[in-house]
């Protein structure tokens, strides 16, 4: 039986590790733990001369043994190239399973090295654990959120991707002494048959405002219009958050779909979610659900938002809104 | 120029009711094609327009799948193949892909360019477009908006991603996963109406295919579903009726403080 677990490490443009590795990692570490100590791995593709400023992200992580991979050309991502490398340090390693950020790099990523190796693969999964035949079990939603199904593997490596800010990283430090292994790559390892010719960076201040924001306040189509959401954005400045969308918003081009919060848009964890004019379809609270608490201002009672909110208010939110920025600005 | 398209029947997600032993209540759901299926339909439409591309719907399912590949043939889709055998039921992503790989490899060997949807809205697992250019050994291309230009075989291609826009060139042959487009939506043409009625839809079973039984079906993936469950509602929700007194705002402002989210 194959041991251990092999983590992806993905390398942001901005030539940091993608922050849903540390979620992984933390997975890991209790997998693990119900693996009797299943050592856990990393594997890292990067520009030579950056893994030294790296490095005590894998050792504060409990990382026991990270393959470096260092070449110019990793300037740019290639699915080939780095599927060809994933698959022999597999073959080589045999772990006995491989977790990779469901971003969009892992979900291109992931499926080309299980099907190169004729093993399972788990989408974009918002749950792992062991099951009592010490099994990967891997849990996903389908049917746009409706139904919850948790799926196992019947090859190694068991593989998955995880949606990332659904695990939550380690609040403290899990020092390890890892063992940094240097891989030798050939030229024949590359086979980049798909070339990069221009990237236009987009509005990447937004995304991450609504990556790490403590309060988001979201507009749904009962926003209307664009002034319903100046108005939003009004409030959000109002509490020190940022908005965010429904996919309803974002199809009547009310909002930018780099702010769509939901399962085909971003899923989201903060203190504070308002959700104004949202009428609450599965799609789109599924990405909210870990929200500490869920404000839900909409005119009709029905609405299924208020089955996921803590505080429901039924009212106009354009007599809820413009009132309650006043009040918060005394 | 040839271009295998994929195209998916699926249930329509926002109209699925469910039973209360959790399981999908069937009868009166509608079935749809995948609507990222329809991006990538609209793409290889823009193409056969622009390239003279002729294009070859697959799909897989059951014999009732071919009435959507006549609805795509109305909208001049060339040819459609349906992949259809009772040994193929309960397959996963891997043995999906291995499956459909090789019906292209049977029906469309000189293929150019293949097209999917990004995601199908009821598996959205995105796996079955770079498991098939995987098994074919073609180069990817996912989150694809537009294709702009094909020149000697090199297709230029714009991919939406979270943090931006990139545009690449591949090499034909290569697969590409469509995401959902600005292009108008194509309506029926009458005399494709006519053609879809008249159109013989070529059925592959698994004895037409390079396949074993081994290779599809339950005992062809690696993966396999143990429980499936409705997602529990964690909150119990406070409920405000403020339609007539106009207090909403207050008791926000009062929760803010509660939770601590404003001290003012």
């Amino acid at each position: 039986m194959a041991r251990g677990i092999l983590l992806y490490a993905e390398m942001t443009r901005q030539d940091y590790v993608h922050t849903v590795f540390f979620e992984l990692a933390n997975k890991a570490n209790e997998l693990s733990y119900k693996l009797d100590g299943a050592s856990v791995m990393a594997v890292i593709m990067t520009k030579p001369g950056i893994i030294q400023n790296l490095k005590e992200g894998f050792t504060n992580s409990g990382i026991d043994q990270v393959f470096v991979y260092e070449d110019e050309r990793f300037e740019n991502y290639s699915t080939e190239t780095y599927t060809n490398l994933i698959v022999n340090l597999i073959k080589d390693v045999a772990p006995e399973i491989f977790l990779i950020g469901a971003t969009n790099q892992g979900r291109d990523l992931a499926p080309r090295i299980s099907s190169s190796l004729g093993t399972g693969l788990t989408a974009d999964c918002i749950e792992l654990d062991i099951n009592d035949k010490g099994q990967l079990a891997a849990t996903r939603p389908t049917f746009g959120g409706q139904l919850m199904a948790t799926i196992l593997c019947k090859t190694t490596p068991q593989m998955a991707t995880v949606r990332p800010k659904v695990l939550k990283p380690a609040t403290e430090n899990n020092y390890r002494n890892t063992d940094f292994v240097y891989k030798l790559i050939k030229d024949e390892d590359f086979t980049n048959n798909v070339k990069l010719v221009e990237f236009v960076q987009g509005i990447e201040d937004i995304k991450n405002e609504l990556d790490s924001a403590e309060i988001i306040v979201a507009g749904g189509k009962g926003m209307k219009n664009e002034d319903g959401f100046k108005l939003l954005k009004e409030l959000a400045e109002a509490l020190g958050g940022t908005v965010g969308a429904s996919r309803g918003a974002v199809d009547m081009g009310l909002a930018h779909h780099s702010i769509q919060v939901g399962q085909t848009g971003k899923t989201v964890s903060p203190k504070l979610y308002i959700a104004c004019g949202i009428s609450g379809a599965i799609q789109h609270t599924c990405g909210i659900t870990n929200s500490d608490h869920i404000i839900a201002i909409n005119n009709d009672p029905d609405a299924p938002i208020f089955d996921v909110s803590d505080t429901g208010i039924v009212a106009d939110v354009f007599e809820v809104i413009p009132e309650l920025i006043k009040l918060l600005k005394k | 120029m040839k271009i295998a398209l994929c195209v998916k029947q699926v249930p329509d997600t926002s109209d699925i009711k469910w039973t209360e032993n959790n399981t999908m209540q069937r009868e009166g759901v509608e079935s749809i094609i995948n609507p990222y299926d329809v991006y990538a339909t609209e793409l290889a439409l823009k193409l056969k327009d622009k390239y003279k591309a002729e294009i070859t719907a697959f799909t897989m399912g059951p014999q009732q799948a071919s009435n959507m590949l006549r609805e795509i043939i109305a909208l001049g889709v060339d040819e459609g193949v349906l992949i259809s055998d009772k040994k193929f039921a309960g397959a996963d992503t891997f043995a999906t892909g291995k499956t459909i790989s090789s019906a292209i490899q049977k029906a469309l060997p000189d293929f150019d360019l293949i097209l999917c949807g990004q995601f199908a809205i009821d598996g959205d697992t995105a796996q079955t477009g770079p498991c098939i250019a995987s098994l074919l050994n073609i180069p990817q291309v996912t989150y694809v908006k537009d294709i702009t230009e094909i020149k000697k075989g090199v297709i230029t291609a714009t991919r939406v991603l979270d943090d931006g826009i990139e545009t690449v060139k591949v090499q034909t042959p290569a697969l590409m996963c469509v995401l959902k487009s600005e292009f108008e939506p194509s309506r029926p043409l009458i005399n494709g109406i006519i053609k879809a009625q008249e159109a013989e839809i070529k059925t592959l079973s698994l004895q037409d295919l390079e396949i074993q039984p081994e290779d599809v079906g339950i005992k062809g993936s690696p993966t396999y579903v143990s429980k499936a469950f409705r997602p529990e509602i964690k909150h119990s929700c406070e409920k405000f009726d403020c339609l007539e007194n106009g207090k909403g705002a207050e008791i926000i402002l009062n929760k803010l403080k509660e939770i601590g989210v404003h001290n003012g």
